[in-house]
């Protein structure tokens, strides 16, 4: 066996502690800190503690999810109604819905899979329909209506140059970019010039999302290495 | 220096093992917590502005919370939530707290109990005061429908929630007597961190249906949410973390789990920003390593 000595010494360290943990602050906790260090292990290299804590997390994650969707969804939407609604509109309305939703799984099965492109192009239609007058008012006419802004703003009577210059930058991010996706003229002179400048607003926004992103992970870190600190080893409050 | 040993010395750094990285980012993280200091919280006018908008509400004023996350976004959304039930405590707010994902009002009562002394029951107790549950606050539980959901509550509350999380009908809980669709609550507050959420939120119940919203988001979705706030459809955003912090400081929470790991978060980008800088003269100065180059030739 190709077991070394420094491994065997984790092991052993790592289930007393967990052995105590257990016994001090109960399973949940202990579970909890067990998996997180098991998931942190990879950071190490992978691991036989890594890929079981994985599975794990895939499966509960799997089998809560089925769990969730029939009781929310098919029990108590369509079976629960259809057992108790009387027969009328409703009823009807909900069957071709359960119909519609028994096509979709015939995607399983490769020689009848065209009956699935039914049901989806019912939920294609009526999404695109259903949505487009909310993306068109929200997304669209009001982005489009705060674009149109002052070039320079006054409080009280004098320049307020931190709007004055936050609505130059705007506005003129908001022309260049969409010059960039403007390709039906090529992109040259000062139209390459103003594309170019679009560019790279686009790109300080995409480093802005990445920071938020950098930030959003640190979060979640923190967050774990907060319970293991508190929650398991007690060591601060 | 000679310039070959200074291009090998930058080439090493470039080939610098990962778990290095690993390491130094979980001793930033780890260390700020057994430090007794914190960072000067910064307000921004984002955070600000939602927490106006909070101060507006007289008492008695209903507040929508739509607690759209589940455990994994805790970290950066718990706090928010335990800042703003605290604050609705605080000032008479009654709430009413939904969710558009499965464990989202199961969040709700961890915050809730949180904040409170003693155990979520049908009265809780904080600072002195007495709240019922169905006066001054309900949880309607789960719903599946996602933004359907929301169009639904424009027309009826009852005919999205006909029950609430326990199983009592709306009908009969005298907090949502008077509430029929969003003209009833007098604000929203989003807590979200994905679909369906608070984009959802704004484009449904904000622009259809007149209703004010403030938000807190996860980072990753901040960014998407800002052009709200900046063309108005949005009150304020707490983004991440650091909105978190904010809004505890300025709710008054004591030792909240935003502010408190504001060091945290302080020293582990500190730790990045350091390492892109140093990765980049590495880059710039040595040249890409052997390895990097190889790629090229597949």
């Amino acid at each position: 066996m190709n077991i070394r000595l420094p491994a065997i010494i984790v092991l052993i360290i790592s289930a007393v502690l967990f052995a105590l943990s257990w016994n001090s602050y109960g399973l949940a906790v202990t579970l909890g800190a067990f998996f997180t260090l098991g998931i942190f292990s990879f950071l190490y290299k992978d691991n036989p503690f890594y890929k079981f804590c994985e599975s794990v997390f895939v499966g509960v994650s799997a089998g809560y999810w089925f769990v969730q969707l029939y009781y929310q969804n098919l029990l108590a939407k369509l079976i629960d109604t259809l057992g108790t609604a009387s027969f009328g509109w409703i009823w009807i309305a909900y069957l071709l819905a359960g119909i519609f939703g028994f096509m979709m799984l015939m995607r399983l099965a490769p020689k009848i899979g065209w009956i699935s492109r039914w049901p989806l192009a019912v939920i294609v239609g009526a999404t695109a329909g259903l949505w487009f007058i909310t993306y068109l008012q929200s997304n669209a006419m009001r982005q489009l209506e705060n674009t149109i802004m002052p070039i320079q703003v006054f409080t009280g009577g004098v320049l307020d140059w931190y709007q004055t210059i936050g609505n130059i930058v705007v506005a003129f991010g908001t022309v260049t970019g969409v010059v960039y996706f403007f390709f039906s003229k090529e992109h040259k002179g000062a139209f390459g010039g103003a594309a170019k400048i679009g560019i790279w607003f686009l790109m300080i926004t995409f480093g802005a999302s990445f920071g938020y992103t950098v930030m959003s992970r640190m979060s979640l870190l923190i967050g774990r290495v907060d319970f293991l600190f508190s929650d398991w080893l007690r060591l601060v409050q | 220096m000679a310039k070959g040993t200074q291009g090998g010395f930058w080439q090493r750094l470039m080939a610098i093992d990962r778990r290095v990285i690993f390491l130094a980012v979980g001793i930033a993280v780890s260390a700020p917590f057994f430090l007794p200091i914190s960072p000067k919280i910064h307000i921004t006018p984002e955070v600000e502005s939602l927490y106006n908008a909070l101060k507006e509400l007289p008492a008695g004023s209903k507040v929508l919370f739509p607690f759209d996350y589940d455990p994994p976004s805790a970290p950066e959304l718990q706090p928010m939530a335990v800042a703003a039930i605290t604050y609705c405590l605080e000032n008479d707010l009654k709430m009413v707290i939904m969710g558009l994902w499965p464990q989202g009002p199961q969040q709700a009562n961890l915050a809730l109990a949180s904040v409170i002394e003693g155990e979520v029951g049908d009265v809780i107790t904080y600072n002195g005061k007495t709240f019922k549950y169905g006066i001054d606050w309900v949880n309607l539980g789960f719903q599946e429908g996602r933004e359907f959901v929301i169009q639904r509550m424009g027309s009826s509350f009852a005919a999205a929630f006909p029950r609430d999380y326990r199983g009592t009908p709306v009908d009969e809980l005298d907090l949502m007597r008077g509430v029929t669709n969003f003209n009833n609550v007098d604000f929203v507050f989003s807590l979200s961190s994905g679909y369906p959420g608070t984009i959802e939120w704004v484009q449904l119940a904000g622009d259809r249906f007149h209703a004010r919203i403030g938000a807190g988001n996860t980072a990753v979705q901040a960014p998407m949410v800002y052009p709200y706030y900046r063309a108005g459809q949005l009150t304020g955003i707490l983004g991440g973390m650091k909105g978190a912090a904010e809004f505890e400081v300025l709710v008054g929470v004591k030792g909240g789990f935003g502010t408190r790991a504001m060091l945290s978060q302080t020293f582990s980008h500190a730790i990045i920003i350091f390492f892109i800088i140093v990765g980049n003269i590495a880059f710039f100065v040595g040249g890409r390593p052997s390895r990097l180059k190889g790629t090229e030739e597949v």
